[in-house]
C-alpha cells in the first residue's frame, strides 16, 4: 500500500469525516461525536501504519487492529472502504437490515472486522490474545487497540492492562481517544479517570502523551510504540469530541445522535 | 459418594488434568490459561509439561476469556480454567461477546461444579453454570459423571472446533464407564434399560439414579437409567425414545431445576414424546458441609430420586 505522508494523511481525513456524517445521516441514528475524535488517530493507523491487506484481511502475519470503543465503528468503516476493503457505496448500509456495517463492530459479518465489540472494556482483552500468540509464535506483527477514555471506566481494561505489562507485550499499542466525555456527561464528573498518563505507566506501561489530531504527532508516537522494547506502549491522545463539526465539538449531546439532512449539510460545508 | 454399590473412582477435574496432558503432548496449538486455580482445577499438570504454553492470568477472569479470544482468532486451540462459578459468572459478557458471539474454538473448563465442592460455601459454588452455558448460542455444553467419560469427551470437546463448556468436580466420582469406547459427545448413554419409568440424569445424580434402579427393580419396577452428558447438543433421540418406552421421566441434576438439564429435556420432550415428568435438583444456594451432608440436606440422595420417581409413577397411573 502507498504509505500517505502527515499532510496527505489530513487531506484523507477530511475524506473520512465526510463519510461518517453522510453515513450516519442516512443510518438516522449512530455515534458521531467519538467517530470525528479518532478520525486523525485511525486514519493514520489505515493509511500509514497498519499492515493489512484489504484483499487478505485474515492473513495470519497481519498487522491487528482492534477497535474496543465499538461505538466509533463508523470512522473504521470509512477508512476501510476508503482502503478498499470493500465498496465506497456500501457505507450507505450502516445499520440497515442485512447489511455487513453493524451498529457496532462484529467479527464475521465484515471481513477485517477483527472482534466483536460494542459492550465496552473488552477489546484491550482480545488484543492482548493476539498479542500473546505473536509473542508466541515468534510472529512480526503488530496489534493496535483503540479504546475510548469513558470506556476505561471498566474494570477489565486495568486487568487487560496489567496483564500486558506483565507479559511484556511490546506488539501491543493501546491508544486511548481521550475526548474527555462519555454518554452521560465529562469524564471528570461522571467517573474521574485522570489522571491518564500516570495510570498507564504505574501499570507498567511506555507511555506517549499527545494531542490526538495532530498527526506528525501521531506519526511519531506510533514510531516511538514501534521501537519501544518490552514494554507495551499506551498513547493518550487528547482529542475534542465531534472534532471538525463545530456545533458538535465539546457537546455531550452528539455522543449518540445522528444528524438531521440539514445539519448534515451544514457539516459537510464546515469539513469542506 | 451417594452411591454405595459403585466403585469409586478419581474426580473428573484430575481427568481434565490428564486430558490436557495427552493434548497438549500431541498437539502443539493448544494453549491453557487459568485464573490463579491452577492447583485447584488441575490445569497445574499442563503447567509443568508445558510452561511455555501456559498463561496463569491471575484472577482476572473477564480478562481471561478476552485473551483466550485472542489466542484462538490468531490460531490457538485455548483451554480457559477456573471454577464454574467464576468462570460463567463473572465472564459472561466475555464469554458472549468474544467468545459465542464470534464463534471462537475457545473450550472453557469449569472445576468445582455443583454443591459438592463442601465445606467452602456457597460462593465457590456454581448451581447456575448449566443455564449461562445454555445461554451461549453454539456453546457445547457437557457434564461427565465419571473420570473415563470425562477424559474422553474432553478429548472430544478439542478435537472439534467452536466454543464449549464443561464442568468437572472436585469429589471422587463413582466410576460408570469400564473404558471410553462408546463414550460420544452428543450421545446419551442408556446404562440401563427399562420399560416403567426413566431415570435421566448427569454428573453426581447418576449414582444416586442407578441405585434408585436397582431398588425398584426389588420391586417389580423397570427403571431406565441414562446418562445425559452432553446438554448441547441434546440428544432428543434418545430421551425420546425412553421416555416413549417407559412413559414417565425423573430427572436429576446438581444445579438449579428451573434452567438446567430438567429444562432442556422438558423442552425436547414437550415436542417429541411429552410424558410426566418430575425433577430432582436443586431450587436455590446451598452452604458449607460435608459433601454427603450436603447431597443429604439439598435433596440430591438416592432416595430423593427414589421418591420422584414413586411419584412419577403414581401420576402415570
Amino acid at each position: 500500500m502507498k504509505k500517505l505522508s502527515p499532510s496527505e494523511c489530513a487531506a484523507q481525513c477530511k475524506v473520512i469525516r465526510r463519510h461518517i456524517i453522510e453515513m450516519l445521516c442516512a443510518a438516522g441514528s449512530g455515534h458521531p461525536g467519538g467517530s470525528l475524535s479518532a478520525t486523525e488517530l485511525v486514519t493514520a493507523i489505515y493509511f500509514h501504519f497498519l499492515n493489512q491487506d484489504p484483499a487478505q484481511p485474515e492473513a495470519p502475519d497481519r498487522d491487528r487492529f482492534i477497535l474496543s470503543k465499538g461505538h466509533g465503528v463508523p470512522v473504521q468503516y470509512a477508512c476501510m472502504a476508503e482502503r478498499g476493503y470493500f465498496p465506497v457505496s456500501e457505507l450507505a448500509t450502516l445499520r440497515k437490515i442485512d447489511s455487513r456495517l453493524q451498529g457496532h463492530p462484529v467479527k464475521g459479518a465484515l471481513p477485517g472486522i477483527e472482534a466483536s465489540t460494542g459492550a465496552l472494556g473488552q477489546g484491550l482483552s482480545i488484543a492482548c490474545g493476539h498479542a500473546l500468540a505473536g509473542q508466541l509464535d515468534g510472529a512480526a506483527f503488530r496489534v493496535y487497540c483503540l479504546l475510548g477514555d469513558g470506556e476505561i471506566n471498566e474494570g477489565q481494561v486495568w486487568e487487560a492492562a496489567l496483564f500486558a505489562a506483565h507479559r511484556r507485550l511490546d506488539n501491543l499499542i493501546a491508544i486511548v481517544d481521550a475526548n474527555a466525555l462519555q454518554l452521560d456527561g465529562r469524564c471528570t464528573e461522571i467517573l474521574n479517570i485522570e489522571p491518564l498518563a500516570a495510570k498507564w505507566t504505574a501499570f507498567g506501561w511506555h507511555v506517549i502523551e499527545l494531542d490526538g489530531h495532530d498527526l506528525p504527532a501521531i506519526y511519531a508516537a506510533l514510531e516511538e510504540a514501534l521501537a519501544h522494547r518490552g514494554q507495551p506502549t499506551c498513547l493518550v491522545a487528547r482529542t475534542v469530541k465531534g472534532k471538525g463539526v463545530s456545533f458538535m465539538e465539546n457537546q455531550v449531546e452528539w455522543h449518540g445522535v445522528a444528524p438531521t439532512a440539514e445539519q448534515a449539510r451544514q457539516a459537510l460545508a464546515e469539513i469542506g | 459418594m451417594g452411591s454405595s454399590t459403585l466403585k469409586l473412582g478419581r474426580a473428573t477435574r484430575d481427568a481434565y488434568g490428564d486430558a490436557l496432558l495427552e493434548l497438549g503432548a500431541s498437539r502443539p496449538e493448544v494453549v491453557v490459561l487459568d485464573a490463579d486455580l491452577a492447583k485447584s482445577t488441575r490445569t497445574g499438570k499442563f503447567q509443568q509439561a508445558h510452561p511455555e504454553r501456559f498463561v496463569d492470568v491471575g484472577i482476572c477472569e473477564a480478562n481471561m476469556v478476552g485473551v483466550a479470544a485472542g489466542l484462538a482468532a490468531a490460531g490457538k486451540t485455548v483451554f480457559c480454567s477456573s471454577f464454574g462459578s467464576f468462570l460463567l459468572c463473572k465472564a459472561f459478557d466475555q464469554m458472549r461477546m468474544a467468545v459465542a458471539y464470534p464463534g471462537e474454538n475457545v473450550k472453557f473448563v469449569g472445576s468445582h461444579g455443583g454443591i459438592t465442592l463442601g465445606e467452602d460455601g456457597a460462593s465457590q459454588m456454581s448451581v447456575e453454570d448449566f443455564a449461562l452455558a445454555l445461554g451461549l448460542p453454539g456453546c457445547v455444553v457437557v457434564h461427565p459423571a465419571d473420570e473415563v467419560s470425562a477424559k474422553e469427551l474432553i478429548l472430544q470437546v478439542a478435537a472439534q472446533p467452536g466454543p464449549a463448556y464443561v464442568r468437572v468436580g472436585r469429589e471422587k466420582a463413582p466410576l460408570l464407564y469400564a473404558d471410553a469406547s462408546g463414550v460420544k459427545l452428543g450421545q446419551a448413554r442408556v446404562l440401563r434399560e427399562g420399560t416403567d419409568v426413566g431415570l435421566v440424569a448427569c454428573g453426581m445424580l447418576l449414582g444416586p439414579s442407578l441405585e434408585a434402579a436397582e431398588l425398584l427393580a426389588a420391586e417389580g419396577v423397570q427403571a431406565a437409567v441414562v446418562d445425559v452428558h452432553t446438554l448441547r447438543p441434546l440428544d432428543t433421540a434418545t430421551i425420546a425414545r425412553v421416555a416413549e418406552a417407559t412413559g414417565a421421566l425423573v430427572v436429576s441434576e446438581e444445579h438449579l431445576t428451573t434452567a438446567g438439564l430438567g429444562a432442556v429435556v422438558a423442552q425436547a420432550t414437550a415436542s417429541t414424546c411429552p410424558v410426566p415428568m418430575e425433577f430432582v435438583g436443586l431450587s436455590g444456594y446451598a452452604e458449607s458441609g460435608a459433601p454427603d451432608q450436603l447431597l443429604a440436606k439439598y435433596h440430591l440422595t438416592t432416595a430423593d430420586v427414589l421418591a420422584a420417581a414413586r411419584k412419577v409413577l403414581a401420576r402415570k397411573r
